[in-house]
């Protein structure tokens, strides 16, 4: 990388990392509160009476679901609204304009997303230890798992934006896509409870892969091949980088 | 070299329009150029294009000789654009612009921080530097636009209307400043509708419309061509009528009066005509701007490009 490249992908990230730490009541205090509702709500009063699962206790069982979880929808509306209000106020033509190539300024954006996604699930880890102890099978398993789903949804996030012509339609996906893939992903519940048909069919959402491949970082087991799982959060990474460069290159939703 | 060298360019948008229909443009280096034209005559899309915010659709564009399709991040970095609209984010503080701009391309930090600071204190807005820019002025954000686009140093600055809307006070300041850092060797390029602005600054000129260069040449020659100017007289006494020998000329009420005066004419033979008459003129000016009829007359006689278009006269 030249010196030039690495100045501009350094002040991209960087900006992106000032600008949600700027608005720390809307970007990091929200999930450390939900997240929070979840442990008492779900853990402590309702899994009491559920008892354990999978060999763990609930609370448990569901802390690692829950980390992913607010790691995905911040990643993924970090970088959808801060490159959509990058295309609203015009100002994504100061680096389109610049000698910045495409790969920078995807790097920059998807970067910023990670940061804030692996600050949220430290923040929501922090949460979780006033409520249970957390035992850790594999930290490198764990950080993997964490940075390649960061990256799939900052990249996720940054091609909705691309193509978002409003605020509603970086909504949109979010809440009618992500929260229900998120919610049927295996959080709350082992895939083993499930009877054999939707176990197959809940095969089919990406997210049980990289809730199952962290949560063996934490607890050692998983519903899911660990292999397939890092193979596939690979695979959909390699894919989705690919298409948010084509997009940029292209100029689509950016460039007359 | 040319500082900026358009060949063929042609920009056709999806849904069919042609917004530039292969038009040649050169601009030396250390020139003060306009580029004018009615709205929609292509100034935008040209600008776009050499800015790289528009995908072009024919034709070849350099900028200090670096093909802006081969190589193009040399050919971006000789060039600092303030574009039309405000563009830049709102809530950052005019600091954290500056240095951002800095960085896209490449400055490292120990340099763009005495440049932020020497570029907002000539702009006056040094006091400002840790405000965010939703809270200036018009004209400051103006002059934001300009104090960023000179953070890379740029060779060559193209300023696609950069007075719009700012007080004349602040517009002659911008004026100055423009001059200064033309005489400092930057290449300026100017989009304007103040006609009066691109007579005062610029030393040779380019109008367009509809996606055709249909003249270009030097502000001198140009403003040569002109055969013709309106004078307006205040007169010392009520009339109610007047005839002029060798003049057109219209009385607009009982003190003021219009006259046409060629240019091989002078303006002697009206002021002797007047004295005989027992006429005093109070005071005298020009009705328009002559680059302003020039434009007028240019765009709509016929609308069609002059035999050699493209080329310098």
């Amino acid at each position: 990388m030249t010196s030039r490249n690495f100045v501009a992908l350094r002040t991209i990230w960087i900006k992106e990392c000032t600008r949600f730490m700027r608005i720390w009541i809307q970007t990091l205090l929200p999930p450390a509160i939900t997240m929070s509702l979840y442990f008492v709500i779900f853990g402590n009063l309702i899994g009491s009476r559920i008892g354990d699962m999978g060999g763990f206790s609930y609370m448990e069982f569901i802390v690692p679901g829950l980390i992913m979880m607010s790691v995905i929808t911040n990643a993924y509306s970090n970088v959808s609204s801060s490159f959509y209000s990058a295309k609203f106020q015009r100002n994504v033509e100061e680096m389109l304009v610049a000698p910045v190539p495409n790969w920078v300024i995807i790097a920059g954006f998807v970067g910023g997303g990670v940061a804030r996604a692996l600050l949220i699930g430290f923040i929501v880890t922090l949460v979780s230890l006033l409520f249970v102890d957390i035992h850790i099978h594999s930290l490198a398993i764990i950080l993997l798992t964490l940075v390649l789903t960061a990256t799939l949804f900052s990249t996720a996030g940054l091609i909705n934006a691309i193509y978002a012509n409003s605020f509603d339609d970086i909504s949109i996906i979010p809440t009618f896509v992500l929260t229900p893939l998120t919610y049927l992903g295996g959080v709350f519940y082992s895939l083993t409870l499930l009877p054999e048909f939707w176990q197959w069919v809940s095969k089919a959402n990406p997210i049980v892969y990289m809730v199952n491949g962290f949560r063996y970082g934490f607890l050692g087991v998983s519903d899911i091949n660990l292999y397939v799982s890092m193979a596939l959060l690979v695979g959909f990474n390699l894919i989705l980088l690919t298409l948010a460069y084509s997009l940029i290159n292209r100029g689509v939703g950016i460039r007359s | 070299m040319y500082a900026l060298d358009i060949n063929g360019l042609t920009k056709t948008y999806k849904g069919g329009t042609q917004a530039l229909q292969g038009i040649n443009l050169q601009v030396k280096q250390g020139d003060f150029f306009a580029l004018l034209g009615p709205n929609g005559a292509g100034k935008s899309t040209t600008i776009g294009i050499i800015s790289s915010l528009v995908n072009k659709t024919a034709g070849d564009v350099k900028i200090f000789e670096y093909s802006l399709a081969s190589q193009m991040e040399d050919a971006k970095s000789c060039i600092g654009l303030v574009p039309q609209e405000f563009n830049f984010n709102q809530f950052e503080t005019l600091w954290q612009i500056m240095l951002n701009q800095a960085g896209y391309y490449g400055v490292p930090r120990n340099v763009a921080k005495p440049r932020a600071e020497k570029y907002l204190k000539q702009l006056d807005l040094w006091e400002k530097r840790n405000s965010a820019a939703r809270t200036l002025s018009g004209g400051m954000k103006r002059r934001l636009m300009i104090a960023r686009a000179l953070m890379h140093e740029p060779r060559m600055l193209i300023l696609d209307e950069p007075t719009a809307g700012v007080d004349i006070e602040i517009r002659r300041s911008m004026w100055t400043f423009l001059k200064e850092i033309n005489q400092q060797g930057i290449t300026i390029i100017l989009t304007t509708h103040y006609l009066e602005e691109a007579e005062m600054l610029c030393r040779n000129i380019a109008i367009i419309d509809k996606g055709q260069i249909v003249k270009n040449t030097s502000m001198k020659s140009l403003l040569a061509t002109l055969n013709l100017e309106t004078f307006v007289l205040d007169l010392s006494k009520n009339i109610s009528s007047l005839t002029l020998s060798g003049f057109e000329s219209r009385l607009i009420d009982g003190h003021t009066l219009e006259v046409d005066v060629p240019k091989e004419v002078g303006l002697n033979s009206v002021f002797e005509q007047l004295t005989t008459q027992d006429i005093q003129v109070l005071s005298m000016r020009n009705k328009s701007n002559r680059l302003e009829e020039l434009f007028v007359r240019l765009v709509e006689s016929g609308r069609q490009p002059e035999k050699g278009n493209n080329k310098h006269d």
